[in-house]
């Protein structure tokens, strides 16, 4: 069965460092998926594409624009995300949290998702973890346990054995996720959650503009008629 | 079909001339308004209700009342009712009341609000709307349709034995529409009393509106009120018209960009592109508004927003007198010449229900054939084992 990943890229320049390390790490998880015996499609979505429409959407309101709700139908179609930004302030750029706020707050239920950011400096590296999680554990993603970070100097540095440092997380990143993305259900049958999601995840998750299951009004009304 | 219009009543500065009516001068604006589209040979006009400025309309009731008593034909509705916040006793006595003034010349339409502070002003909590929208509708039903309710649920103070007055005209209560853009629940709300469906579809694309409609559509069927293509429906819409359509978008443009809601956003023919709003001549807005019986199947009601962005008076009465005089009447022949037989070509009046008679369905709280069918077997079946039947 083949799986689709999507790499979110929040660089703002062409060609950017985030966009550098973003299909490094979209190749590196295409050989982890790969490794495991299944085929992968991977796409990238360049979030600076979508700078004006994600605006618009904004100040007419959440009026659905045509490339948002392309980006938006392609994440609610796959088994991976990888998100990449740079670090402003403190924190992700504004462009990737904006991208982020005009999703269904359920667009993520069960997502396995690898954060990565870049910065200037390494002395912002702790973005990962205190503003990267956090997003994603509100939004129910799981998140694999390796971050990537790459300040500008960690492009082609080695560390004192002569190891290519980034290059070696973003592999043990991309395995995670690929473990993730390819993990098979362990409940038994009967006992726990197995079939309808063959992972075991994603329930629960809202498709993008589709308008999802349909509560009858039977249950709707139940409590609400009037009779106590 | 009717064609008609529908006022959100917003307090806007006319962003050509820096003037900002006052909210009198709105409020006989709204007036002047409703009066012209009967002048012309419009066949509705419907207020919106709000609670927050910069919006007039607080009072419908007085407000339609007052325009009822000006007109003859001129049907009266709202967009929409607040059926979250408004005691539903109140609406069903306010509404009934303008049955006997407008000698039913009134219908409405149920909706939510989403403003969140409206809420709690009225000691009710947005996170709660589906649910009050489900249970006060559910009374306000019972309040029309029962002479005694006795009533206990989650939102309001008990009743027993409660009369509301006056009963509705002629015994018949007023026909009911529910708005929503993207809420589910609304549609198969709709769908379950065999009520209308009322797609705003000013902020999102005809695909959006199309799937919200089919839904109503599927599920009306479903609860046998009949075939889905004879569900009703009524869509809003939005229109500029002017002898050449560069000269339409010259003038309404500055009102565009300026517009609350999505002014500053996208360019006037981005929004063109990307939802049902028509800038140019009246044979650009026949040809579109056409085009929505492609999307939704054949409908009903069509509500144009003609009065909003801070648009001046005379502008608005020019706007509604080329709708009534030339759009109107090429619209309604062209809906009835695609329409099939079986299909209603008009939304169920005072007149249409008074003469369906009082076994009609309209006149049951729960109206659905299929609910119908489920209550009686229900009812079959503790009689057999020898329960007592409470309902």
């Amino acid at each position: 069965m083949s799986r689709r990943v999507v790499v979110l890229s929040a660089g703002l320049s062409t060609p950017s460092s985030t966009r550098l390390l973003a299909d490094q790490i979209a190749d590196a998880v295409r050989s982890a998926i790969g490794g495991r015996g299944e085929s992968v499609a991977v796409e990238t979505i360049e979030l600076r594409e979508l700078a004006v429409e994600m605006a618009q959407t904004l100040v007419s309101g959440n009026r659905p624009t045509p490339g948002v709700v392309a980006a938006q139908e392609s994440i609610a179609g796959a088994d991976g995300l990888v998100a990449v930004t740079p670090v402003f302030s403190a924190s992700y750029s504004g462009l990737f949290k904006t991208f982020v706020d005009l999703l269904d707050p359920k667009a993520l239920v069960g997502m396995p998702v690898l954060v990565a950011a870049t910065a200037g400096t390494a002395r912002h590296s702790l973005m990962l973890d205190h503003a990267m999680r956090p997003l994603f554990g509100y939004l129910r993603a799981v998140v694999a346990p390796t971050g990537v970070f790459a300040a500008t100097e960690d492009f082609g540095a080695v560390d004192g054995a002569g190891e290519d440092a980034l290059s070696a997380r973003i592999h043990r990143a991309a395995e995670e996720l690929a473990a993730l993305v390819v993990r098979t259900p362990s409940g038994v049958e009967g006992f726990a959650p197995t079939s309808g999601d063959e992972r075991g995840r994603g329930q629960g998750r809202a498709r993008a503009h589709e308008l999802g299951v349909v509560t009858d009004f039977a249950s709707l009304l139940r409590g609400h008629d009037g009779t106590g | 079909m009717q064609i008609g219009i529908f006022s959100v009543g917003d307090v806007t500065t006319d962003p050509t001339t820096g003037i900002t009516p006052d909210e009198g001068e709105r409020i006989q604006a709204m007036t002047s308004i409703a009066l012209k589209a009967e002048e012309v040979g419009l066949d509705v006009f419907a207020t919106g209700e709000h609670h927050n400025p910069p919006f007039v309309p607080s009072a419908p009731t007085t407000h339609l009342a007052y325009i009822a008593a000006k007109t003859e034909r001129l049907r009266l509705s709202t967009a929409t009712t607040l059926i979250t916040t408004t005691d539903p006793v109140r609406i069903a006595e306010d509404y009934a009341f303008l049955q006997h003034l407008s000698g039913g010349r009134n219908d409405l339409m149920m909706g939510r609000g989403n403003t969140g502070p409206v809420y709690p002003w009225f000691g009710k909590d947005i996170r709660d709307g589906i649910p009050l929208a489900i249970e006060n509708y559910h009374l306000l039903r019972r309040l029309w349709r029962e002479e005694s309710v006795t009533w206990q649920g989650q939102f309001r103070t008990p009743l027993q034995g409660f009369t509301a007055t006056p009963a509705p005209l002629d015994g018949t209560p007023p026909f009911v529409w529910h708005g929503s853009i993207r809420s589910t629940e609304i549609a198969e709300q709709a769908a379950f009393y065999g009520d209308g469906f009322f797609h705003n579809n000013i902020f999102w694309d005809m695909g959006h509106t199309a799937q919200m409609v089919r839904l109503y559509r599927q599920r009306f069927e479903h609860y046998g009120h009949g075939s889905a293509d004879q569900a009703i429906v009524g869509l809003g819409g939005q229109v500029y018209m002017a002898g050449s359509e560069a000269e339409a978008k010259r003038i309404f443009r500055p009102y565009f960009d300026n517009a609350p809601v999505y002014g500053h956003g996208p360019s006037l023919e981005e929004f063109t592109a990307q939802t049902p709003l028509t800038v140019g001549t009246p044979e650009m807005v026949i040809e579109r508004t056409l085009s929505f019986a492609d999307a939704v199947g054949d409908y009903q009601r069509q509500l144009f927003l003609i009065d909003h962005a801070g648009q001046p008076l005379e502008m608005v009465l020019e706007q509604i007198e080329i709708l009534g005089r030339e759009v109107a009447p090429v619209l309604r022949a062209e809906f009835d010449r695609r329409r099939p037989a079986h299909v209603p070509s008009d939304p169920p009046t005072h007149e249409s229900l008074v003469a369906a008679g009082p076994q009609d369905r309209h006149h049951r709280v729960i109206s659905s054939p299929v609910a119908i069918a489920e209550q009686e077997a229900a009812k079959g079946e503790s009689r057999a084992k020898g329960e007592k039947v409470t309902s």
